[in-house]
């Protein structure tokens, strides 16, 4: 059923009986051409583009509980492509590009809202590293403009630009980032591949691979062994537990990471605003709410809760560069688990392992990936060859000295 | 999370830096034939396990010491604090 506004009225007018399921809930068949583990924002828009972009047939995809429980549901729900480094900002532009386009692609609507984001400058040293981070931008053909403080006092009134501590000395903007609401995306991705055919199995866990003579022929699942030409993963936060059933260690830590809301407000901040001299970023939700975080934990985690100390931190950010928030009751907290790599950037690879394909290492910033990341993985599936934006996301770049570390903070995953 | 440290009793964990792994601690021969592939796996590849798990905290505001903590990473509940130093020794890694 494709929806319109014409859908909606003819509904209102004749009760909404007409209304079905966005995907259907089949039984697993003996095997499919491609089994994708993991029905988060990758995993389903990986079957998505496959069905649709790449012309496969015969897809599933497994996800141990009910889709959307992960990461796509917890995250902050910013999207931006203001990355330096060449083997991200071409891949992030690309997204960005996705996400564009995404709600007429898929008939769905996401509530994609390119309401900017700007990442404050409170130093010289910073300005220097923004400035160059804005030309990388435009070199990859994404949009950047660097702020003075003046345009930043007339654009946000609110924001104290002579505070002696941290004082606002410009800022790099990003007017194609924004917010988009995360649950539909996940819906989205997996209305539309249920309607190219893919079969999304929930309560489905895979608990092992079944690899003969280094080939992997099927997994085994919680509902029986599901046989497979071809298997891709995309399970973010428990990639090192998955991948350990094929013999595999990965260059991961898992993290938590904690996101806050408070009560709904009245519209008080337009656009995306990122604090320089401290990590806060917030946002306020179509519904009202200031929807903020920072800093991981710090420590592996698999616990899908965090600590106070980081939650005392997030609130100092806040206060330090918002102090009239201080008056807001915070509603909900909520952490989840992140696949922190050794340099802070994505795996989009093969495994040693013929037909064993893997997608993780999204760190807390994969959910602006993932279109381009369902896409790029769809491609690899499909024809074998990585995608042209997707080439540096391989396994090997850690032996071979190629690390992708936009940060610069070396194989210490909790500072990426 | 509170750390039972062995000379300074239960500290605050915000009073510590997490490193991570306490494999760290078993640093490859770099003489060894296949030492290149052994440091690359030392510096990269983690078990990263959901359950229990050796890991090194540094005392930073404290008295400076490392020590190995064992902690389960799904419940947060700690079992075990040792010197880093003691585990070295053990291991045959320090004097
Ligand atoms: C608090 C928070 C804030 C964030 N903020 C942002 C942000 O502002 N911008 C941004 O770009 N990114 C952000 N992120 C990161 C982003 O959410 C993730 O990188 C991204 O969602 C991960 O990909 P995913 O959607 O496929 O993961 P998930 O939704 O976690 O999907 C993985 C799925 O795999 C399933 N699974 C696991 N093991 C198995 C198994 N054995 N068998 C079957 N299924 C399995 C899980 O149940 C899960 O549903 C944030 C993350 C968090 C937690």
């Amino acid at each position: 059923m494709r929806y319109s506004g014409l859908r909606v009225i003819k509904e209102a007018l004749t009760g909404h009986k007409g209304w079905q399921p966005a995907w259907r809930d089949p039984e697993p068949q003996a095997a499919y051409d491609i089994v994708i583990i993991g029905g988060g924002g990758h995993g389903l828009a990986t079957a998505y583009y496959l069905a649709k972009e790449f012309g496969q047939k015969r897809i599933a995809v497994l996800e141990k509980g009910w889709i959307g429980g992960g990461n796509v549901g917890r995250n902050t729900t910013i999207i931006r492509s203001n990355y330096l480094l060449d083997g991200n900002e071409p891949f992030y532009e690309f997204s960005l590009k996705l996400w564009e386009g995404l709600e007429q692609d898929f008939n769905y609507n996401a509530m994609i809202s390119q309401r900017g984001i700007l990442n404050l400058i409170h130093s010289d040293a910073q300005r220097d590293a923004f400035t160059r981070r804005g030309n990388a931008m435009i070199l990859n053909g994404a949009d950047a403009e660097m702020l003075s403080t003046e345009q930043i006092k007339a654009r946000y009134p609110f924001l104290n630009t002579d505070d002696a501590r941290f004082p606002i000395k410009g800022g790099l903007a990003q007017h194609r980032g924004g917010t988009v609401r995360h649950d539909a995306v996940a819906w989205g991705y997996a209305r539309g591949a249920d309607s190219h055919g893919v079969d999304i199995i929930q309560n489905c866990e895979v608990t092992g691979f079944r690899i003969a003579n280094g080939k992997c022929t099927g997994v085994e699942t919680t509902r029986g062994f599901i046989g497979a030409g071809k298997v891709g993963c995309a399970v973010a936060g428990s990639s090192s537990r998955l991948m350990s059933h094929a013999g595999m260690r990965l260059p991961m830590e898992s993290h938590v990471l904690q996101a806050f809301v408070s009560e709904g407000l009245k519209p008080v901040l337009p656009g995306v605003i990122t604090f320089g001299a401290g990590h806060f970023y917030c946002s306020q939700s179509d519904k009202g709410g200031l929807v903020f975080g920072g800093d991981i934990d710090g420590y592996n985690s698999y616990a899908q809760r965090g600590n106070l100390p980081v939650v005392e931190d997030v609130c100092e950010g806040g206060m330090a560069i918002f102090p009239s928030f201080g008056r807001a009751r915070l509603l909900r907290m909520w952490g989840g688990i992140m696949d922190m790599s050794m340099d802070g950037s994505p795996i989009i690879d093969r495994t040693e392992t013929e037909g064993l394909y893997f997608n993780g290492g999204w760190c807390y910033g994969g959910f602006k990936a993932t279109p381009a990341s369902g896409y790029c993985f769809a491609h690899l599936l499909a024809k074998d060859a990585p995608h042209p934006t997707a080439t540096a996301y391989r396994f090997d770049r850690f032996e071979k000295g190629r690390m992708i570390d936009e940060k610069g903070m070396g194989n210490q995953p909790n500072l990426h | 999370m509170i750390i039972n440290h062995p000379l300074l009793g239960p500290r605050d964990s915000a009073e510590f830096t997490y490193l991570g792994d306490a494999r760290l601690i078993d640093r490859p021969d770099w003489q060894s034939q296949t030492a290149a592939r052994d440091f690359y796996e030392y510096g990269y590849l983690r078990e990263n396990p959901a359950g229990w798990h050796e890991e090194l905290w540094f005392h930073e505001a404290g008295d400076r010491s490392w020590l190995v903590v064992t902690r389960n990473t799904v419940t947060h509940e700690i079992s075990k604090v040792e010197m880093a130093r003691d585990v070295a020794r053990k291991r045959g890694r320090s004097t």
